[in-house]
């Protein structure tokens, strides 16, 4: 990694007209990664963006830097060659709710399991917009949608509780339309060693439009959702007056100055301990019981991650062999001489 | 019997060793025919067992047999019928007897021969009697009750005694072949580095095998192969997926690049990825992937940063790498993918050997998707074409699949260690860096692009599975366009033509039939075509290697010869194919569906009659 003070937002820009529908939620994000990637500390030649297939995976074309547009559900595994065959890069993966946890799922849960160092965007909008409407394995029981006109009779996946509950290491949430916590979550996933999942709640103004209007509305937002950051108290709301507690194993929502409690009862962030059971429960929070957590829910670094990992075995074995190139393994074990 | 044994001289034996599939058959064949090898013949190998890792035991199903064929003179295949078979229970008698020559030997354990196991091999009364023996030297040996007695003081449990009466079995047939017992007993010592007490055992098993086998005078003389006169030069044995493995490891080191192998566990083609995982002292990166289809997606990825990139697999797992080949099409990237063959359809014949991947291999992808197909056609030669596959790959920025079989990939042979120096030299086309890129920019001859990787300043570009203009590289949905390039990338391909050696014949060049084959039935096809000339047919063999595109001056060979006749282990595939390419001229067919190699015999009968129609 080296610092690279001197490039600006408008330097990762591709010269490609941005063809998402307008007022689609993919715009803000595009913009807050901009902004991120000048601060990440990379050379423009080192970042890498992968995505799949979907709204959100024309991505790639929209940034100045080396990238595939590739498949439906493979981004993750050719991600993972990319920075498994060069740890050196910065590598991010755009997938969608459907490309990522349908078609893609196996390759999601496995790139958590191996914990390489990427970074993912999970744009999700409960929808399928390019296909024009169907259902996703997030759309919510009863959505009406295309291909379910009476409903879905589908329970959704959380991708919170797929990653950490696949025992990964690092997780947040933002919104759309919260470009500048984007932008910090994006930083913060690229500097998490290993693989970071970034969930995105995105509007689909054509398809799904609303669909996560209930707390992200302005009007409201602020008592709908908790912006988690590590080692600050759970505190929420327009007025700063709620905040969440553990109580009977299970987080619950207290109003500050009711029944004598105070900051100091409060649940304090600790977003980088290895223990997952109080991750899992602040990923899964729904409104209306609990607010939506945003933020950097876990970033637990271990010791080491794969890429790495794999490196090291390499150079270890190498220092080892006496074997050191073709000739050396030709010539190797049982061999005869023809005279 | 005599007192002194005769020794008598031979050319060649074909020697079956079989079993039960925990009886240690396949580990009792490899000792003998590296013995055979070191000694200084030449040897073929083919190990047939069955896809379970402990099929019922005692049945014909679970039976797992190891062909050893061994000579003094050259050795194209690992034989048809053979000499010796060593039959350590009924139901490798009832699996093999129809494989032993009529006045071949077997050997029994006749302690396996007993009520319960005569009835599980499916024998009504005494298979000795059941089977028509006459002019077979059956021997006798209580091979399970002497390796007891053997041991029975060593301080080893039963089971493990028993475990091992193959090495009885080994000293009897190294006693009637002459053959040295100090690789296996350096083997044991080895493999046994922790447990001396079995290294003990085997040893001592093994020399009472051979001892009993010179008391009882085994048979009434023991033979003798000498060494087949080889050109000089230090040789090992290798098998067909070692051999695929190190081609591609040879390739990477000549074109300066790192290897990265992405893949999913799948007879028969696992031990490529068992190999190359053991080769991190070559800086080897080995990913094993969640399944078939990300096995080829990381590879797709290593190969977008500038590594020679690989994926293995069987027909189903090429089945589901289809997509991503695809993309692999569309953006121009070199990948190279083995398809060790088996045979199908869906799970099929996961052990067998198949040629029946082809149309898969060729056209099993959607829209128009040229890539390269080779094939291999012997055991150590896949080490050839496995560079080969890499250097076409890397040189025209395109997917290769390289077929073997699981014939190759399992079967063994000596192969005299190669001069690397010889090998041409692998020069992918890397973006000068010093120059505007633009991603897909052909070169005017070749029609390949130039290969920029992740890290080169200034190069920076987008690849995907959409159209693009050739001119920008940009996404485009333009009518013209698009047939421009389906075009473009289909001659691509046809140009690597220009690159492969041309097709040559064997045999007489005034044949009256042409045999045409591809793969791993070319040593079949060469001994029985070898054979028919020396009784006065005139005959030649036109074997390709190269499938997509075919040899520039296939079309003229075909055309040389009056007859044609495809021999493949399908239902016609090449054959199609030749008639699709070359419609001009008529193709008669010999196919064979067993999951087996062809016998030399069958060919040599299907020769005969293609002669006379
Ligand atoms: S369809 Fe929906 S998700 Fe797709 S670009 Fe339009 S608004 Fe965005």
């Amino acid at each position: 990694m080296q610092e690279v003070t001197q490039l600006k937002p408008e330097d990762f820009k591709s010269d490609q007209i941005v063809r998402w529908c307008p007022g689609c939620g993919d715009h803000a994000v595009l913009s807050a990664v901009l902004k991120a990637l000048p601060q990440i500390g990379y050379k423009h030649e080192d970042v890498v963006f992968i995505s799949g297939i979907g709204c959100s995976s024309r991505f790639p074309y929209y940034v100045n830097t080396y990238g595939i547009h590739s498949i439906h559900g493979r981004a993750a595994a050719i991600a993972s060659g990319v920075k498994v065959a060069n740890p050196n890069l910065s590598v991010w993966v755009i997938t969608g709710d459907g490309d990522a946890l349908a078609i893609g799922g196996n390759h999601f849960i496995h790139l958590v399991r191996r914990d390489v160092d990427l970074n993912v965007i999970l744009f999700n909008n409960r929808i399928y917009g390019l296909t024009k409407g169907q259902y996703s394995p997030t759309s919510e029981i009863g959505t009406v949608t295309k291909t379910s006109p009476f409903g879905t009779i589908e329970r959704p996946f959380k991708p919170g509780g797929i990653a950490i509950g696949a025992n990964g290491s690092f997780f947040a949430r933002t919104i759309d339309s919260m470009p500048k916590l984007s932008t910090e979550i994006f930083i913060e996933a690229s500097k998490h060693n290993g693989a970071s999942i970034v969930e995105v709640l995105q509007n689909c103004v054509i398809f799904n439009d609303r669909t996560w209007a209930d707390i992200t509305d302005r009007q409201f937002r602020d008592d709908r959702v908790i912006v988690l950051k590590h080692g600050e108290p759970m505190i929420f709301g327009k007025e700063r007056d709620k905040g969440l507690i553990l109580k009977n194993s299970q987080i619950s929502v207290v109003k500050l100055g009711e029944n004598g409690i105070t900051e100091k009862d409060l649940l304090v962030h600790d977003a980088q301990t290895e223990y997952a059971g109080l991750h899992l429960s602040l990923a899964n929070m729904e409104y209306p019981t609990h607010p939506v957590a945003l933020g950097v829910i876990r970033s637990y670094n271990l010791p080491t991650h794969y890429d790495q990992a794999l490196t090291d075995q390499v150079r270890e074995v190498q220092q080892k062999s006496k074997i050191k190139n073709m000739k050396d393994l030709l010539h190797s074990g049982a061999t005869w001489e023809v005279k | 019997m005599d007192k002194h044994t005769k020794v008598i001289e031979i050319e060649e034996v074909v020697i079956r060793f079989s079993g039960d599939s925990g009886d240690g058959m396949q580990l009792t064949g490899t000792l003998f025919s590296d013995t055979s090898a070191l000694f200084g013949n030449d040897v073929a190998t083919f190990p047939d067992y069955p896809a379970e890792i402990r099929a019922p035991q005692g049945t014909v199903g679970g039976v797992s047999g190891f062909q050893v064929h061994f000579g003094h003179s050259q050795i194209n295949t690992p034989g048809d019928y053979c000499d010796v078979l060593v039959a350590m229970n009924p139901a490798a008698l009832k699996a093999n007897f129809r494989w032993v020559k009529p006045d071949g030997i077997i050997i029994i354990d006749t302690d396996a021969f007993v009520e319960k196991n005569i009835i599980k091999a499916g024998y009504k009364e005494d298979p000795l009697k059941e089977e028509p023996l006459n002019g077979i030297n059956l021997i006798k040996a209580p091979i399970s009750s002497m390796t007891r007695e053997s041991l029975k003081d060593i301080g080893l449990d039963q089971k493990s005694i028993l475990r091992s009466k193959n090495m009885f079995a080994l000293g009897i047939v190294s006693w009637m072949f002459d053959r040295p017992l100090e690789h296996a007993i350096k083997f044991f010592n080895k493999k046994f580095a922790n447990k001396p007490l079995l290294i003990e055992a085997n040893t001592k098993v093994l020399r009472n095998g051979y001892h009993y086998a010179e008391t009882i005078k085994a048979i009434a003389f023991n033979y003798k192969v000498r060494p087949a006169e080889i050109t000089k030069g230090t040789y090992r044995i290798i098998n067909g997926n070692t051999a695929t493995a190190w081609g591609l490891l040879a390739a990477a080191e000549k074109a300066g690049l790192k290897l990265f192998l992405g893949s999913y566990p799948i007879t028969p083609a696992t031990s490529i990825l068992e190999e190359l995982a053991a080769r991190k002292d070559l800086g080897v990166k080995t990913f094993q992937a969640e399944d078939e289809i990300a096995g080829i997606c990381t590879s797709f990825g290593a190969s977008f940063t500038g590594h020679l990139a690989v994926t293995s697999t069987s027909g189903p797992g090429l089945a589901l790498k289809s997509e991503t080949l695809g993309l692999a099409v569309m953006t121009e990237l070199p990948l190279v993918v083995i398809n060790v063959q088996r045979g199908g359809p869906s799970t099929g014949l996961p052990t067998k050997t198949e040629q029946a991947d082809l149309m898969q291999a060729l056209y099993g992808r959607n829209g128009e998707s040229p890539l390269v197909v080779m094939a291999a056609s012997t055991p150590s030669n896949c080490f050839d074409y496995a560079y080969m596959a890499a250097k076409i790959a890397l040189e025209h920025m395109t997917p290769v699949i390289l077929m073997t079989e699981g014939f190759l990939a399992n079967g063994s042979e000596p192969w005299k260690i190669p001069d690397l120096d010889t090998y041409p030299e692998i020069k992918p086309p890397f973006a000068p860096k010093d120059q505007p890129y633009s991603p897909y920019e052909k070169d005017p001859d070749t029609l390949v692009r130039k290969w920029a990787v992740p890290g080169t300043p200034d190069h920076e570009h987008r690849l995907g599975g959409l159209e693009k203009d050739p001119a920008t590289g940009g996404v485009s949905y333009t009518p013209e366009i698009h047939e421009f390039m389906v075009k473009a990338r289909e001659e691509k391909i046809n140009r690597v033509a220009k690159d492969i050696p041309p097709l040559a014949i064997e045999g007489d060049e005034d044949a009256d039939l042409l045999i045409i084959g591809w793969g791993a039935t070319y040593g079949h096809l060469l001994t029985a075509i070898d054979s028919l000339r020396k009784e006065g047919l005139k005959l030649a063999l036109a074997h390709f290697n190269y499938i997509r595109p075919l040899p520039e001056n296939s079309g003229e060979i075909l055309g040389r010869f009056k007859k044609r006749l495809v021999c493949e282990n399908n239902l016609g595939q090449f054959a199609n194919y030749l008639r699709m390419n070359f419609p001009e001229y008529p193709y008669h067919q010999f196919n064979k569906i067993l999951g087996l190699p062809f016998t030399v015999e069958d060919l040599k009968d299907a020769i005969r009659k293609n002669l006379e129609v």
